[in-house]
């Protein structure tokens, strides 16, 4: 019986408890406060007004030293390569930065699109710089040298003179002289709500028709014979089994009507003897970011590790000083950084490239 | 159509090797000069080494021998003992289906962890997407986060600051939807000119899963959120790119923004963002932020870079569309289409996929004449709101060449626009928010080319 009472007697206290935590909230137990600490770490994010930017200046020549030794490898010297990633620099004008308005973005001539011609904001590079770059080591570096690598930027794009210092001080002036800072439109209807004005009719207004809606059509684009196979076989892409295959792209499309030759039945599984130690280095080239400026075999920003193997087969040492001490001039234009690898994890992958870079 | 007019147009059949190469060519060029039959009697006459009758063979004919030397020899399968249970503590497809593959498309990026893999559209069934064939974007590498150290806060206007563990969130009360979420950038190659050859290139940054989670507004509420002067949410991810991206209000008050832990019954997979991500049904992948770490509650947008520099649409006088977000109505025929071959006339299932941002699709039209005459599909149930919805139609292959194409309405009344609808207003270099109807190319032979028509 007791027990019996004390179960009550517990249900009881449960009730008078749940009572009391309702009017804490309504899922009393779940989340607590976040410590100032907690959010000055996290709360990184730096508003078009400025709101969230801390404190600081940086110079164009200190930007060029940290731009020299952490972001030319992918984006070149000038912030002008296309490697990698899409350029930085270029297309802007004198008169844009008059304007606000990049005049190239409305020729349809012009061949690219490079950041500052599209950014309005000094904000959204300072914010980016600081949250995502470098792009294998992002948020290691300092309030200066995030100031310092944007006023860089900033004068490569004729924005900012070359003495210049950027601070949280002049940075709404820097604003006022964006090339495209008047580019931006909200007049759309993607936009699911009234935050900006936007419109609410959509604009584009096909209507249903069912018959005769149109003039015989015409094939006006379709890939060109060369790009058959560009995408890999198509016939080991498609399910082997249903009321169609994949077209052999491997095999050219005869003018005299095509065999559609199909897949064989088999998919196309990788069945090649596991190769353990191989494996692992190749792991590990991930693991160390090798792979953001090598290839397996073609050249990205560095040469591929199977032309390293060509050209230093068997170079063991040679390969692994060169891992960690990083280099220049034998390859290309661009320098490779010192690496920051154990030693023995480098020599693994110096062995690895010596004997050829197999997988 | 009645069904008395539909016959399988099945011929060839697995080993695919039943015809020598010279068989086929001769069937080809036969079939060139018109005779469309011959391919009949040559198939059926390589598959039973005799004549067979004309009109309309089957597609598996009775052999010779009397029947089908799959049916009359007992496979191994039928006379031995099978594999036993849990063989596979997590089970995987059949190594028949390993040519389905998430795909990168050549050239599209230079790096792997800034880059795309695409879903294989063509070769997928009703409206969920398996998960390991989830289309992925990352932006700096993905990585497989420990849960019991991912932490979510909410800050900014609210009363309290507040941290939460994932065990925590997993403890609320839980929703579990349906959603697509597409690429802002789906189809972008395609703007100018055809680019790419199959639906995994034009379509393949589409994926649908059913998700579970909490939606984001019961935890601003449990913050003390000032949703009065509150009016722009910024998320925040936890990995290198650590993505920021401004959240709709309107979204997140109707209850439709989820903080998801779940996707298709298990845990979120690591490419998907695991532990945390955010779903915003209707709006573009880049805002559904993986390795969600935080959400800031705030009085103004926050023109973050892929909303200042990427994600913005191009428009022909030079300027940039803006926190554009909602993706638009828009379908796409997943079989037949680029890159297969129909083996023969006869009947074919039409099938595709249509959504839409702004709700559930109301309809989808169907032509096999690039768009001169239409009719309409049945729209498989389920039908759910900013959820891929899967479309049929019965369709008799004549042999002849024809253009498909599909052009779905949503329960707004806004209908997919055609390629010059869409040029007109957008012109050609926008990059995101493609939702032009797609035509396929079904030629003679019966390869089929993904083609754009004036």
């Amino acid at each position: 019986m007791s027990k019996f009472r004390n179960a009550i007697m517990g249900l009881a206290l449960l009730a008078l408890a749940s009572l009391g935590a309702a009017q804490d909230g309504k899922y009393p137990g779940v989340g607590r406060a976040a410590t100032p600490k907690e959010v000055a770490k996290w709360d990184i994010d730096v508003r078009p007004d400025f709101k969230g930017l801390p404190a600081g200046s940086g110079s164009v020549a200190k930007g060029q030293e940290v731009w020299e030794s952490k972001c030319a490898q992918c984006h070149g010297v000038f912030g002008e390569s296309n490697e990698v990633f899409s350029p930085l620099i270029g297309g802007t004008t004198a008169k844009d930065i008059q304007t606000g308005r990049v005049a190239n973005l409305s020729r349809s001539d012009y061949p690219g699109r490079t950041t500052l011609m599209k950014v309005p904001t000094v904000s959204t590079l300072w914010d980016y710089i600081n949250r995502a770059m470098p792009w294998t080591n992002p948020k290691t570096l300092s309030t200066e040298e995030v100031y310092a690598v944007t006023a860089f930027m900033l004068n490569l794009a004729d924005i900012v003179p070359e003495n210049y210092v950027l601070s949280d001080k002049n940075m709404a002036d820097v604003q006022a002289r964006m090339p495209n800072r008047n580019g931006m439109s909200t007049q759309h209807a993607m936009w699911p709500g009234k935050e900006f004005g936007s419109l609410s009719k959509p604009d584009t207004a096909n209507k249903i028709c069912m018959q005769d809606c149109r003039p015989e059509p015409k094939v006006a684009s379709l890939l060109p014979d060369f790009a058959r196979n560009a995408h890999g076989n198509l016939a080991e892409q498609t399910r082997i089994v249903g009321p169609q295959r994949g077209a052999d792209t491997s095999r050219p499309e005869t003018k005299a009507g095509t065999p559609p030759s199909t897949v064989t039945a088999a998919p196309a599984t990788v069945t090649k003897p596991d190769n353990n130690e191989a494996k692992a280095v190749v792991a590990s080239l991930g693991k160390y970011n090798c792979t953001a400026c090598h290839g397996m075999d073609k050249k990205v920003v560095g040469p591929g590790f199977t032309e390293i193997a060509k050209k230093h087969a068997g170079k063991v040492d040679y390969l692994a000083g060169k891992i960690k001490a990083g280099g220049g001039g034998v390859w290309g234009q661009i320098p490779m950084p010192a690496q920051a690898l154990p030693e023995a994890d480098a020599r693994k992958i110096a062995e690895w490239i010596s004997k050829g870079a197999g997988k | 159509m009645s069904d008395d007019s539909i016959r399988s147009g099945r011929v060839q059949k697995a080993p695919e090797n039943f015809l020598s190469r010279t068989g086929i060519k001769e069937v080809f060029a036969e079939s060139k000069k018109g005779r469309r039959d011959f391919i009949r009697n040559a198939f059926a006459a390589a598959a039973a080494g005799v004549a067979a009758p004309v009109a309309m063979a089957q597609s598996n004919p009775v052999p010779s021998e009397g029947g089908d030397s799959n049916i009359l020899n007992l496979p191994e399968h039928a006379t031995g003992l099978g594999q036993g249970v849990a063989t596979e503590g997590y089970g995987k497809p059949s190594k028949f289906e390993a040519n389905l593959q998430r795909r990168q498309s050549p050239g599209l990026t230079q790096t792997t962890q800034s880059s795309v893999s695409f879903a294989p559209l063509q070769s997928l069934f009703g409206i969920v997407t398996p998960s390991g064939l989830h289309f992925e974007r990352h932006h700096q590498g993905w990585w497989d986060i420990d849960p019991s150290k991912h932490r979510f806060m909410v800050n900014g206007m609210v009363k309290k600051n507040m941290v939460f563990t994932v065990d925590e969130i997993m403890r609320l009360p839980s929703v579990s939807r349906f959603h697509f979420i597409e690429c802002g950038a789906n189809t972008a190659v395609e703007w100018g000119n055809v680019a790419v050859p199959t639906v995994q290139y034009t379509h393949g940054m589409l994926s649908c899963s059913e998700f579970t989670g909490v939606p984001l507004i019961t935890l601003l509420e449990l913050a003390g959120a000032d949703l009065k002067n509150g009016k722009f949410v910024l998320a925040e991810g936890g990995e290198g790119s650590s993505m920021t991206r401004t959240i709709p209000m309107n979204l997140i008050t109707s209850g439709e923004v989820i903080v998801a832990y779940g996707q298709n019954g298990e845990m979120l997979r690591p490419e998907n963002g695991y532990p945390l991500r955010l779903v915003v049904p209707g709006v573009q992948g880049v805002s559904w932020i993986k390795y969600l770490r935080r959400v800031e509650v705030g009085d103004k947008p926050y023109s973050s870079k892929d909303e200042a520099i990427h994600y913005m649409d191009l428009q022909p006088g030079g300027q940039h569309r803006q926190y554009s977000n909602l993706q638009e109505v828009k379908s796409v025929v997943t079989t037949p289409s680029g890159g297969q071959v129909l083996l023969d006339k006869g009947f074919y299932n039409i099938t595709g996929l249509a959504w839409s941002g702004k709700g559930k699709i109301k309809r989808v039209d169907v032509s096999a004449d690039g768009g001169r005459n239409w009719r309409q599909a049945r729209l498989e149930t389920p039908v759910m709101s900013k959820a891929l919805s899967r479309f049929n139609l019965n369709w008799v292959w004549d042999g002849k060449a024809g253009i498909l194409q599909s052009r779905a309405q949503d329960e707004t009344g806004h209908v997919q626009p055609t390629y010059q609808q869409l040029r007109a207003v957008r012109g050609t270099r926008s990059i995101y928010h493609n939702n032009a109807i797609q035509s396929w190319l079904v030629q003679e032979n019966g390869e089929v080319k993904n083609v754009q028509v004036s």
